[in-house]
């Protein structure tokens, strides 16, 4: 190992880190913000993660190609959305309790389909390497960026313009600001409600999809250490904000590449507890900006979190 | 001027039924082109029914309407919009946090795919130059005044192209100052010839400082009308109420006594938040009935509030038989002070406990005069069967579910729990809306034993029979204030109207 580099490899590692790991927080945090500005959560989000995870891992291995893996995880994701938004579309159901419900379906049905692909092998998503121009290894490791990485990056900044300025995303926005407002407007709500949900649920297919066919980069039943769940605390911290969505999935991404970097410069004192980082952030977080007074700002009025 | 012109609207012969029940009886109203309307009624009076219908939200029974002189068939409200009438509501549609200029764009029927700010901006910002008046477009509409908003509200019609409007109650949730900036800007476009309006109002204030013809609704009907220079306050209130004889005082005994409740500099903020309630003084004595008469959303509500512990109140001293008053559960019990506030199943009851448990909130856990540590299932049962013989109260059994029960009975238990005991002060609001005819006369006749037995009394009631037939001493409220002033005997309806209308001197 180029040992040259001194105490400078952790922040190299860890921003390597934070954009190997961010990734499916990115994803899972964009379509639920996205699902959130309509003025509904899905809480099932972890559980469409790791069926994201799973089918996608099983289609690129039956048919050797990872793009068709993301496509198929992408559309398992979107029919879960799907159901969770005509299932929150009848009257009287609680989209948070039918989230939890979603969750536990698709960690089920995941593990349940899951069993005869875990020893197989499938290809990897490709990278795209930007470290060529050092030799030193551990930049270029760090550089090492996947393609969904940048597709996300732009999906972020994607979604920002849909809802400044396009008529979809302002319609998005009234709905889930407020559905008196949308129903006077000839608009309906839970039509675009669910529609948003399934958008979302295909971002955060595509979110376990990377999982399973880049890093960890294989299919196994512990393979989501809760990030679909730790994104909708993020999509909090981030103000419902798709550009602020990737500014927090980086910070939780490269909280959650410090434990693994301490251990491999040897630290090896609490490392578990570095394991916890991006846990104790999100608590961190959450406490940080809430405020027992008044309503958080940017908060979409018709969420049933917020009301 | 650029753009389309004012329309004149017209109804004729305008009659909505919903069963038996006539809403809207034979109304026939025009609106000339570029008039300002206004439409006066109390509630219930039919007017809603009557901007609805205009509006296609509902379908007229019978009766037609002209829209710039040509019969107009309004089968949906988009179809009323279509022919350039536009309606704003008692509260915003506007969506709070979208800036001004996104709510004005999307609430274009034609709003394009993907909108091009530059362009949208400019052309908005030309639209505002048109206008006599302003609202900042880049802000988000949570962040503007009430005020503000009403603007918005309007702007939001003429840039949609409306050109007759009907304002419900535009002024409700405004201050005073903004609602005269906001009517005079109305005013403006009316005699520019910009639009027509119609405007549902309940204030005379309003009518005579703005509007050039009015129109007056009593239950259902069209009672009169005219134009704004030639009626005066009580002509109006005449043609509101009716006119007619007013219930007489019912008969009484007992003499008054010392002063049970005093009021002193009471403020406090309204629901709004932006007014205050201002109570300088109010006194009720033993053995009478004071009666607050006025018309919703003048106070009255937040008056109730104050006094029943649930509104905090800024200034001012509340007595109870000469001792500082704070509305807590040991003071209550202590001056036997007790409530029937309106809307009784969210105010005063547990809707999914029983009615036996309900009936013991004000007993459960005292004994006599001890407190009591274990409650008495035997004792809470005995005591609410007693009263439920007692107040006549209609129920399965006494372990239904209080919301189970119908109105009159929930409020018969209610006031049958308030008035067990020694009672030294009732408040009371609304105490019998919606009520049939015999658990009105039932209520109304135990409220008048409690006074005769000596109980002070006071009565918060949009019901100007209900006050006339109950009260020793009527005051007015208007506006946060009481402006009026007087035994009941000596009371009459012109002057209680101009007082209930905001007129103040």
């Amino acid at each position: 190992m180029d040992t040259d580099l001194g105490l400078w490899v952790i922040p190299l590692a860890i921003l390597g880190g934070a954009i190997r790991v961010s990734t499916p927080f990115l994803f899972v945090s964009l379509g639920e913000a996205l699902t959130e500005r309509s003025g509904r959560i899905n809480l099932g989000l972890e559980g469409t993660l790791v069926f994201g995870a799973m089918s996608g891992y099983a289609l690129a291995y039956l048919t050797g190609s990872p793009w068709l893996g993301v496509l198929a995880a992408a559309l398992c994701g979107a029919l879960f959305g799907l159901l969770h938004g005509v299932i929150c579309s009848l009257p009287r159901v609680n989209d948070i309790a039918v989230g939890i419900a979603m969750m536990i379906l698709g960690l089920g049905l995941a593990f349940y389909f899951g069993k005869p692909f875990v020893q197989p092998v499938a290809p990897d998503l490709p990278a795209i390497s930007f470290g060529g121009w050092s030799d030193m290894p551990q930049i270029r490791a760090a550089l090492e960026v996947n393609v969904l990485f940048l597709i996300g990056a732009v999906l972020a900044v994607g979604l920002w313009w849909l809802l400044r300025a396009t008529r979809i995303g302002l319609i998005i926005r009234v709905v889930g600001d407020s559905t008196d407002a949308a129903r006077a407007m000839g608009l309906r709500p839970a039509m675009i409600r669910t529609c948003t949900t399934a958008v979302g649920g295909a971002f955060a297919g595509v979110g376990g999809a990377y999982l399973s066919l880049y890093y960890p980069g294989s299919w196994n039943e512990g393979i989501s250490s809760g990030q679909g769940l730790m994104a909708v605390a993020l999509v909090i911290f981030a103000r419902w904000n798709p550009l602020a969505c990737f500014g927090a999935a980086l910070l939780f991404g490269g909280a959650g590449a410090l434990g693994p970097t301490l251990q491999s410069v040897g630290i090896s004192e609490g490392y578990y507890l570095f394991f916890a980082a991006p846990y104790v952030l999100t608590l961190g977080v959450l406490i940080a900006t809430s405020s027992p007074t008044r309503a958080m700002t940017g908060a979409p009025a018709e969420l049933s979190i917020t009301k | 001027m650029t753009g389309p012109r004012a329309i004149g609207v017209e109804t004729l012969h305008m009659t909505m039924r919903f069963g038996a029940f006539t809403a809207l009886d034979d109304c026939s109203i025009r609106i000339a082109p570029g008039s300002f309307h206004a439409l006066l009624g109390e509630n219930g009076a039919g007017k809603s029914t009557l901007v609805k219908c205009m509006m296609g939200f509902y379908h007229a029974t019978a009766g037609e309407m002209l829209v710039d002189r040509r019969e107009a068939r309004i089968t949906d409200p988009k179809a009323a919009h279509a022919l350039g009438l536009g309606m704003v509501y008692q509260h915003f549609t506007l969506v709070p946090s979208l800036t001004a200029a996104e709510n004005l764009v999307i609430s274009r029927e034609d709003a394009p795919q993907i909108i091009d700010w530059r362009s949208e901006r400019a052309a908005l910002q030309d639209f505002m130059d048109r206008m006599p008046f302003q609202v900042p477009l880049d802000q988000p509409v949570r962040a503007l005044a009430a005020g503000e908003k009403q603007k918005l509200e309007i702007l939001k019609q003429l840039y949609l192209g409306r050109r007759f409007l009907i304002l419900d109650e535009p002024t409700s949730v405004l201050t005073p100052d903004e609602a005269d900036e906001v009517l005079g800007h109305v005013r403006q476009l009316c005699r520019d010839g910009e639009i027509s309006v119609l405007m549902i109002t309940h204030k005379f204030r309003e009518v005579t400082a703005f509007a050039d013809e009015v129109s007056v609704l009593r239950r259902g009907k069209l009672v009169g009308g005219g134009k704004v220079c030639d009626l005066d306050h009580t002509d109006m209130a005449a043609l509101m109420m009716g006119g007619t004889q007013l219930a007489r005082p019912a008969p009484r005994s007992g003499t008054v006594g010392a002063p049970v409740l005093d009021l002193h500099n009471v403020t406090a903020r309204d629901r709004t938040g932006l007014k205050d309630i201002r109570i300088d003084a109010l006194t009720v004595h033993a053995g009478e009935i004071v009666g607050i008469a006025g018309i919703s959303g003048n106070g009255q509500m937040e008056l109730m509030e104050i006094l029943t512990g649930q509104r905090p109140r800024q200034t001012g001293k509340i007595m109870v038989k000469g001792t500082p008053y704070a509305a807590r559960r040991n003071e209550a019990l202590r001056h036997n002070v007790r409530f029937l506030p309106e809307e009784t199943l969210q105010n005063a009851c547990a809707p999914r406990m029983s009615v036996a448990e309900n009936m013991a909130f004000r007993s459960f856990d005292t004994n006599g005069a001890r407190p009591r540590f274990w409650l008495s299932g035997r004792d809470i049962r005995a005591r609410a069967a007693d009263l439920v013989r007692q107040f006549k109260v209609k129920t399965t059994s006494l372990d239904s579910p209080i919301a189970a029960l119908s109105g009159g009975n929930i409020q018969r238990s209610v006031l049958a729990r308030e008035l067990s005991g020694q009672v030294d002060l009732l408040i009371i609001s609304n105490p019998c809306f919606g009520l049939d005819f015999s658990a009105v006369a039932d209520i109304r006749s135990r409220i008048m034993d409690a006074r005769n037995a000596g109980t002070a009394v006071l009565i918060m009631s949009e019901d100007l029979d209900e006050i006339m037939e109950l009260t020793d001493r009527v005051l007015v409220m208007s506006e946060g204030r009481i402006t009026y002033d007087t035994p009941t005997s000596s009371a009459d309806i012109g002057t209680l109207g101009h007082f209930m209308g905001g007129h103040a001197g």
